[in-house]
């Protein structure tokens, strides 16, 4: 019961924001999103005293073929729905104060979106799983079309197919699946079982991990991204950023690893060489961004990057550093996005060289900056840093010259963004800032709650990792053989 | 006493949470006494500990388990041995002194509170790096130094080449934290543990100059190398003078820059069973100690030349490592913090009453302005001259008979250093405060000596200087090494691994001691006839031609690695972002886009909407797939 509020709570709350007009959407909205987030904490409580089998919902839904409404929550989709249903309301209380048009719409698109991200994550069924993965693109590809930029129609488009086609090959791996199951189901506990040949694995890995390197992305199938990241509203970018390309990841641990375990013996080392020299890429690129939104795309390409490829090293500190980093980079990235945002709406415009000496001016913003800059460069006690030092162990274990190459990652990292920090926020004041406002007292919360979740992350992170090493443990045992 | 050692940590952390968050709430000037405070109540916590604990013992505390996958666990966990004591002594005694003074020096700065905050902060990090029981706790401590050297650089943020300082000394610093990072790597790996005791417990089993133990042993170097500003990473350390004197003092000559000498000592096992690892760490010791007083000879800013005096100091402290004198390396860098830090306290009141001048063309004749300043400089000067019997002279000697032991050629190199030293020394202070006044009357009339809160730590450090050689007397003295004796506890496992050379007989030992304070003296009698009796005042920059400028543009190092590293990445990046990305991946992208449509193109045609066509097309398929079946 309580798995079924927590996954259609969000979309009872898109439709009452709908129907509640646009003047106190976005009040409305953060309400609801703050009540998700209640039952979420209630889900974490129950889970801590009694395990995943609380959560488990099984109802055949459609007889042939045989698709069934298989929900779970296990520690890492926990964790997962965590990180979405604690983002959502920091989503909404950032574009307080912003005077969106059609707000009602805006918001109720928001939720929209988190209802499909938990589906995504609660999912325990090949196609439902798919069904919530492609609703999820059609909320954020409105919110970029309405409410994005100047050239938002080319660039959401190109996002949108582009993402399409990705799902498109998975679609065709489900359907392969189905008829390599004996029992011709889509059930993840039979997709586990079965069993399938070498070659055949190899077809599926490709069309699996294809579909979601385009989502996270891995170089080189990321060139919508920075495109998209710049031109999309705020709150848009965040949630592609923070939460979106998480399904990616996720999906990687929970669907690609366990049921090819072959295909990923053969074709993960290509896979983990990608990701790294895709760190390395992004965070060269990096460096030279003049765009203060184009810049933060590239970090979080390298940043996912090594996400990705602390799964493929296929071990325990490799997977639980990816986990820990999803939900750190979550936080960061929704954090840095916000303050690129706050620069923009002072300022208006993001360009590196026309800022510079919003330190005088806003003291308080800058020390939040500063905290979740030093949290993205990884810097201990920061939440960055737990992520970054597993992941850079576990391809370490895997392979010791190519975690020397992602290790460039800590460098380059801080090259970037002290670069980009020193430009936008130190020196003498720069041409665009006459005016520069401290913090409102949406983004002085906003901010303020991230910055103590990013320390708290860093300084105990056992309670997410506890969360985690079972289950990860299990898709390890199922993965390496 | 496992609250005590809590404390000593956590009273500075207390300092800066209340000025960080507070501070603008507090009255003004009080934010700097509560930083202040907190240190001394965590030196106080720190005697308190001394006093019950003996020099064997240790304490451990483990606050909570910090990070555990499969069956590792690394802990929040503090050790306190003798090495700690000394390095916490070091870090809050000095630190209280630096803090106090820097109330006065401060003074009237629009972010005096920010700056209290900042030391604070680095205070705390830096007792985890001194304190932490495992590598990864020291790593907390070595990265969070770092994050406060790269602050208080660039406290004056308006600046730009203070805030380029800044950021290239985080960078630096972040090339060898890559190096450490690896090396725990390997360490976690083959050892199964990052406890620094279990490691150092663990290392004697294995074969001694393995390929494992070198390549383990280099990393960390590495990493001591970033911190502490050795060839090749110390170019940042000069820029970092861009910070207010008193962070100089601190972090960037007493403390936190030795962190890579406590680290070597700490794991002075693993590293006594490298022997490849200790020649390594020799030599770029000796080559940077003489490299860098070379570079001091010619500059003419008061802060640069403490800034390479302070490189060359470190190279001196990792020769002794590299020579297997784990003790005599830390001796050398309690004396160090000493009169380092008064030296650059002093520079800092001269700059104070010479209103921000750091020119020591433009100074001179300060003597009878500033008494207390000038008194105290001169003898933390000849305290690192190695004059004789002040602390410099014993730890100093200590190193160089080790050398004179093992190795002649080290021993010259490094005697010819100490000579430098001596001459750019007292060049300095013949410079600064002999002779008439070279600036301009306006500034003259302002010069008045500092406030009590600034001499008062400047008389207690000279003290210090002057007898800090006490706690490690040579044996010739026939009275027993103190510092020696106290950290014998740490360093004693590692003692049967390394070849030490024959004992001096004490005939030549002290031979050597009156040699090197003969000489020392002879340097300042050099320089003082140079600079007093001839006032020779160094040319201005234009002037300067030959091998004099390859020296004063400090060998252009900085220049060659601008146009080598920097330049280069930055092109690739620029060339990466706007063309490879466009113009080839995502080219890539579009293309196989195009084709996808072009196919959809050509397959619509076929969609005539004849039924004939479709009929005909039908027939054709299955006449096709009949074939087919015949032929399988």
């Amino acid at each position: 019961m309580m798995t079924i509020l927590l996954l259609f709570f969000p979309l009872i709350a898109s439709l009452a924001v709908l129907l509640g007009g646009s003047k106190l959407a976005a009040q409305l909205a953060l309400g609801l999103a703050v009540v998700e987030l209640a039952i979420t904490g209630y889900a974490v409580s129950v889970f801590q005293a009694s395990g995943p089998e609380a959560f488990y919902v099984f109802h055949s839904w459609i007889e042939s073929p045989k698709v069934s409404f298989h929900l779970g929550l296990d520690g890492l989709s926990l964790i997962m729905v965590l990180l979405t249903n604690f983002l959502t309301p920091i989503i909404i209380l950032s574009a307080f104060n912003r005077n969106t048009p059609h707000a009602a719409g805006y918001f109720s698109l928001i939720l929209l979106m988190q209802f499909a991200l938990v589906g995504v994550f609660m999912a325990m069924d090949g196609l439902l799983y798919y069904i919530f993965w492609e609703l999820a693109l059609i909320p954020i590809y409105f919110i970029a079309l309405r409410w994005g930029g100047t050239n938002r129609v080319a660039i959401t488009l190109k996002f949108f197919i582009y993402t399409l086609a990705g799902s498109l090959l998975m679609l065709f791996g489900f359907i392969m699946l189905y008829w390599y199951n004996p029992d011709q189901s889509f059930d993840i506990r039979e997709l586990y079982r079965i069993y399938i040949t070498d070659g055949n694995q190899s077809w599926l890995f490709w069309m699996f991990f294809l579909a979601f390197a385009i989502k996270i992305p891995i170089v080189p199938f990321h060139t919508w991204q920075a495109d998209t990241y710049r031109e999309s509203p705020t709150q848009g970018t965040m949630l592609l950023s923070g939460i979106m390309l998480k399904m990616g990841t996720y999906s990687l641990i929970r669907w690609l690893l366990p049921i090819l375990p072959m295909g990923v013996a053969k074709w993960g080392p290509l896979a983990i060489t990608l990701c790294v020299v895709g760190i390395v890429y992004a965070s060269i690129i990096a460096i030279k961004q003049r765009n203060l939104k184009n810049l933060l795309a590239y970090s979080s390409l390298a940043h996912v990057g090594l996400i990705a490829a602390g799964i493929f090293a296929l071990n325990i500190q490799g997977m639980q550093g990816s986990v820990v980093q999803m939900v750190a980079h979550g936080v960061n990235v929704v954090g840095l996005f916000f303050c690129a945002d706050i620069i923009f709406n002072r300022t208006n415009t993001n360009e590196t060289n026309e800022l510079g000496g919003i330190r005088s001016l806003a003291p308080q913003f800058t020390t939040m900056f500063m905290v979740i800059v030093l949290g993205s460069v990884a810097l201990p006690l920061t939440n960055g840093f737990i992520g970054e030092f597993l992941l850079l162990y576990g391809v370490y274990e895997y392979n010791t010259w190519l975690s020397v190459f992602a290790g460039l990652t800590i460098i380059l990292g801080a090259v970037y963004m002290l670069r980009m920090f020193k430009k936008v926020m130190l020196g003498e004041t720069g041409v665009r800032v006459p005016a520069f406002p401290d913090l409102y007292w949406n983004e002085k919360l906003a901010l303020g709650i991230l910055v103590i979740v990013i320390i708290a992350m860093g300084v105990y992170p056992k309670p997410i990792m506890d969360m985690a090493e079972p289950v990860l443990q299990t898709i390890l045992n199922k993965t390496v053989i | 006493m496992t609250f005590l050692g809590l404390m000593i940590p956590l009273l500075p952390l207390m300092g800066f949470l209340v000025n960080g968050l507070l501070g603008k709430y507090l009255p003004k000037g009080s934010t700097g006494w509560i930083g202040s405070l907190s240190v001394l109540a965590s030196f106080i916590c720190v005697l308190m500990i001394f006093k019950d604990l003996g020099a064997a013992q240790a304490i451990q505390i483990d606050v909570f388990n910090w990070i555990s996958f499969g069956n590792i666990d690394i802990s929040f966990g503090l050790w306190i041995d003798s090495l700690t004591m000394v390095m916490l002594m070091v870090v809050t005694g000095v630190g209280f002194l630096i803090h106090l003074y820097s109330i006065g020096y401060m003074h009237g700065d629009e972010g005096f509170t920010r700056f209290f905050t900042y030391l604070n902060l680095f205070i705390f990090f830096m007792l985890l790096l001194v304190m932490g029981s495992n590598y990864l706790m020291m790593f907390i401590g070595w990265e969070g130094v770092g994050l406060c050297s790269y602050l208080l650089i660039g406290f004056w943020f308006k600046n730009e080449a203070y805030n380029d300082a800044a950021q290239k000394a985080f960078v630096m610093n972040r090339i060898g934290d890559l190096g450490f990072l690896l090396g725990m790597f390997f360490i976690l790996f083959h050892f199964g543990t990052l406890d620094i005791q279990a490691v150092e417990g663990l290392a004697p089993g294995l074969s001694a100059d393995s390929t494992l133990l070198i390549g383990i042993t280099l990393l960390l170097f590495v990493g001591a190398i970033g911190k502490s500003a050795q060839l090749p990473l110390y170019t940042w350390l000069p820029d970092a003078m861009a910070g207010p004197t008193p962070v100089s003092a601190l972090i960037h000559a007493a403390t936190m820059v030795t962190a890579g000498i406590y680290m070597i000592v700490r794991s002075n096992v693993l590293f006594a069973m490298a022997p490849t690892t200790l020649t390594v760490i020799l030599w770029i010791g000796v080559a940077t100690s003489v490299f860098a007083a070379v570079i001091g000879l010619k500059q003419n800013d008061i802060k640069k030349v403490l800034a390479y005096s302070t490189v060359s100091q470190l190279g001196l402290m990792f020769a002794a490592l590299g020579l297997g004198a784990f003790s005599s390396g830390v001796f050398h860098l309690v004396t160090h913090a000493f009169f380092k830090a008064l030296l650059f306290l002093g520079a800092g009141s001269v700059i104070h009453a010479l209103h921000g001048e750091q020119d020591i063309r433009n100074m001179g004749g300060l003597k009878k302005l500033i008494p207390v300043t000038y008194l105290t400089f001169i003898l933390a000067a000849l305290a690192i001259s190695g004059f004789p019997l002040l602390s410099g002279f014993f730890s100093k000697d200590e190193i160089l008979a080790h050398a004179f032991e093992q190795n002649k050629l080290v021993w010259i190199i490094l005697f010819i250093s100490s000579l430098l030293t001596a001459f750019y020394m007292f060049r300095l202070v013949f410079l600064t405060f002999f002779n008439s006044f070279r600036g301009t009357e306006e500034t003259k009339h302002h010069i008045h000596e500092s406030p009590w809160t600034m001499t008062l730590p400047l008389i207690i450090l000279c003290v210090l200087s002057v007898i800090g050689g006490l706690i490690g007397l040579p044996y010739v003295f026939n009275v027993s090494h103190l510092l020696g004796t106290y950290l014998s506890a740490v360093t004693e496992p590692s003692a049967s691994l390394i070849h030490h050379g024959e004992k001096l007989s004490h005939s030549l030992e002290i031979g050597l001691m009156t040699l090197a304070g003969l000489a020392a003296i002879g340097m300042i009698l050099y320089a003082r006839r140079k600079y007093i009796t001839l006032k020779a005042i160094p040319e201005a920059d234009s002037a300067i031609t030959g091998i004099p400028k390859l020296i004063y543009h400090k060998f252009y190092v900085d220049e060659i690695y601008e146009s080598w590293i920097v330049k280069p990445v930055f092109k690739m990046s620029e060339w990466f972002g706007t063309f490879f990305d466009k113009q080839v991946v995502d080219r890539v992208v579009n293309a196989t886009a195009g084709v996808m449509e072009s196919g959809g193109k050509t397959l619509r045609l076929f969609q005539t909407g004849n039924t004939g066509f479709y009929v005909f097309a039908m027939v054709i398929g299955m006449v096709v797939l009949f074939i087919i079946r015949l032929l399988i």
